[in-house]
């Protein structure tokens, strides 16, 4: 192909977004948009999958029944939706196992928030009302993302986590209506995970990268700072109601712009997390890595199987 | 191993209740096909989704090619005589 | 408690559901695949569930004031009376699945006869996690017959997790005072009854899983009298971690 025959077709696909048509897998697409949407789905992907542990470790500590199915349940969508997010992205020409390939060498991120331990019970209610919140923001605009598998998926991720961020602000509930030494625990995990929340949104918007590309394709339909301001926004009130305390001096309402000021984010922090140096980044990578190595014998085995079978049946037909 | 098969991917559809067709969920890895089905099962009707499974090899899909839609679907759009539209009644009859 | 006897009897039917799905509990995020580790979870999350409606029952019974809470989480481990095999731990994904046929084949058995119980909370419970135990029966059966029938690698493996927990499936059988008691009132399951029944079918799927059937004639017992392996005091320590620490709270 020429260059002004790519040079025309490119017009033509950028056309087709603009009028909010969908991209289709078998569609012919710029490289740039494939690489882009194999980088930011898988990367969501991984985030689901690596977002399984933390909250994980508390699965068999849950302090009733009923939180622990909920919580069962909850970690258990986050393995569906990696699931629907793999899916989304090897329609683009990639496997899943060249995908884990990218997370387990850590040449593919994911969601810096996960590289955090849990340390209370408390946390399973942070992480359900704020990351998941924040999750929340980012993703309901996805659902109208131009490359339809994301869309499809996101809509189904959108749909089956409404429950996520209830579960989790239900347990925070319980714990400030609860005896003092629990309330210390619930405002003790908000200390603790509202600053990762915050930059979970992602660097300010004179430092990210891909924002204008990723807004003309609708990976995005806000930047970071818009999303931020609007998840503090609504997050407040909500800390309010259970008369917990963001723990941010400089916060406070700005009557002018009908929005809450904040104080500086230790972005310092952020980028040594995102670079591997987290708390828990080795941790969670020896936790993914071991889980596929250890299952290797297993999933050769299933394929071995169906080989042996497929071959019966062969000679039962001859 | 340096010959290694991977669980091969299958598409999943979905019959939500009776009276409905089945619809296309999303796929799945599966070494086989009774796998392919309990996997479904327990992928995508964990919410009581579904009443019937189907699942396929997505090899075994031939997909029409995008860059023929001109000559696949187009042809279509003119032929304006198959809607019911097309034909002119006077307004009293009732019922057609 | 007027009821002692039927309070003892359901809990030793809950405890198995309760510690098995603990069990499964501990695998979600680190199975060998994304679809496994779902399907496992739908199995640890019938089990609690299971769990609940039995406990709840108990707790009525009981009537002191106990939740279900209290009977799963704050017994000390004498008092728990589940099977040993279903304690045993995650070696490693042919163990699990070992454990979880060996205990689905003898679940699906029991509770279709539970289902008769003339206690009709029992049956209503009988019937309702019958359909999940028989696809889990289902799942796990799969699982022998593709690990046995696998590699060679796989064979080994799922072959010496059957040798190493059969010693564990004989105590499915056997009965506490409590049990005869209930059994001679029309409410419990005679499980003795369902041996010959249990082991033709496992049999059946070790055959085709071209696995063979342990020889040995030694059993171990002693989960329904309370004696435990030593595995299950870790798994209380973190079943009950909650429940201990913060004592009288509510989650």
């Amino acid at each position: 192909m020429s260059g002004d025959q790519i040079k025309n077709l490119e017009a033509e696909f950028e056309a087709r977004i603009a009028r909010d048509e969908k991209i289709e897998p078998k569609d012919w697409m710029p490289e740039k948009y494939r690489q882009t949407h194999i980088r930011q789905i898988s990367q969501h992907a991984h985030s689901e999958i690596v977002g399984m542990l933390p909250e994980g470790n508390w699965i068999t500590r849950a302090p009733s029944l009923r939180r622990k199915v909920a919580l069962l349940a909850k970690v258990q969508d986050e393995a569906g939706h990696g699931l629907y997010l793999y899916s989304a992205c090897e329609t683009l020409g990639i496997t899943r196992d060249e995908l884990y390939e990218q997370l387990h060498s850590g040449k593919a991120k994911y969601s810096s928030i996960f590289n955090y331990p849990t340390v209370t019970w408390a946390d399973m209610g942070a992480i359900g009302w704020l990351v998941d919140g924040a999750a929340i923001i980012n993703q309901v605009p996805l659902c109208n993302t131009s490359f339809g598998p994301y869309a499809r998926a996101m809509v189904r991720v959108c749909k089956e986590e409404s429950f996520h961020q209830r579960q989790g602000y239900e347990i925070m509930l319980k714990l400030c209506n609860g005896t003092p030494e629990q309330k210390e625990m619930a405002q003790d995990a908000l200390n603790r995970w509202w600053w990762p929340s915050l930059m979970m949104l992602g660097p300010t918007d004179d430092m990210s990268v891909h924002t204008e590309q990723s807004m003309k394709w609708k990976l995005k339909r806000k930047t970071n700072d818009e999303l931020r301001q609007q998840f503090i926004d609504q997050t407040v009130p909500q800390a309010d109601i259970l008369g917990l305390t963001i723990p941010d001096p400089d916060l406070k309402w700005n009557e002018e712009r009908q929005s809450y000021d904040f104080g500086e984010i230790n972005w310092d922090e952020f980028w040594q997390v995102v670079k591997g140096h987290g708390p828990m980044n080795k941790e969670r990578m020896k936790a993914r890595v071991g889980a596929w190595e250890r299952g290797e014998w297993v999933r050769d085995a299933a394929m071995a199987h169906a080989e042996k079978q497929q071959e019966r049946k062969n000679k039962q037909v001859v | 191993m340096s010959n290694k098969k991977n669980w091969p991917l299958w598409e999943v559809f979905v019959r939500s209740k009776n009276g409905l067709e089945h619809r296309h969920f999303g796929s799945l890895h599966a070494a086989d096909a009774e796998m392919a089905l309990e996997n479904a099962r327990d992928v995508y009707t964990r919410r009581n989704e579904g009443v019937s499974i189907w699942v396929v090899e997505s090899k075994h899909i031939t997909a029409s090619n995008p860059e023929h839609n001109g000559e696949l679907f187009e042809p279509a759009q003119d032929k304006v005589y198959r809607h019911p539209t097309f034909y002119d009644l006077p307004d009293d009859v009732k019922h057609m | 408690m007027k009821n002692k006897n039927l309070y003892n009897y359901i809990l030793g039917i809950a405890d198995n559901s309760l510690i098995l799905g603990q069990r499964l509990g501990e695998l979600c995020g680190h199975g060998p695949s994304l679809e496994t580790d779902i399907a496992c979870t739908n199995m640890s999350l019938d089990l609690l569930g299971q769990v609940r409606s039995y406990y709840q029952y108990a707790a009525k019974i009981a009537g002191d004031g106990r939740t279900e809470d209290d009977i799963a989480m704050l017994r000390k481990e004498r008092e728990y009376f589940n099977v040993l095999l279903v304690e045993q731990p995650n070696t490693d994904f042919g163990y699990t699945m070992a454990r979880q046929f060996l205990f689905d084949v003898y679940h699906f058995l029991m509770l279709t006869e539970l289902e008769k119980s003339t206690d009709l909370n029992l049956s209503a419970i009988a019937k309702k996690s019958i359909k999940e135990v028989s696809y889990h029966k289902r799942f796990s059966s799969d699982w022998i017959k593709r690990l046995g029938d696998g590699t060679e690698e796989s064979h080994s493996r799922i072959q010496t997790a059957i040798n190493d927990l059969w010693t564990y499936t004989d105590e499915l059988f056997h009965q506490t005072e409590a049990d005869k008691a209930i059994v001679a009132e029309g409410v419990g399951v005679d499980v003795t009854k369902l041996k010959d029944a249990y082991y033709e079918e496992v049999n059946a799927v070790l055959e085709e899983a071209t696995l063979s059937v342990p020889q040995s004639k030694y059993f171990q017992k002693g989960g329904k009298q309370g004696i435990h392996t030593e595995h299950m005091g870790y798994l209380l320590a973190d079943l009950q971690y909650m429940q201990r620490t913060y004592p009288n709270m509510e989650w």
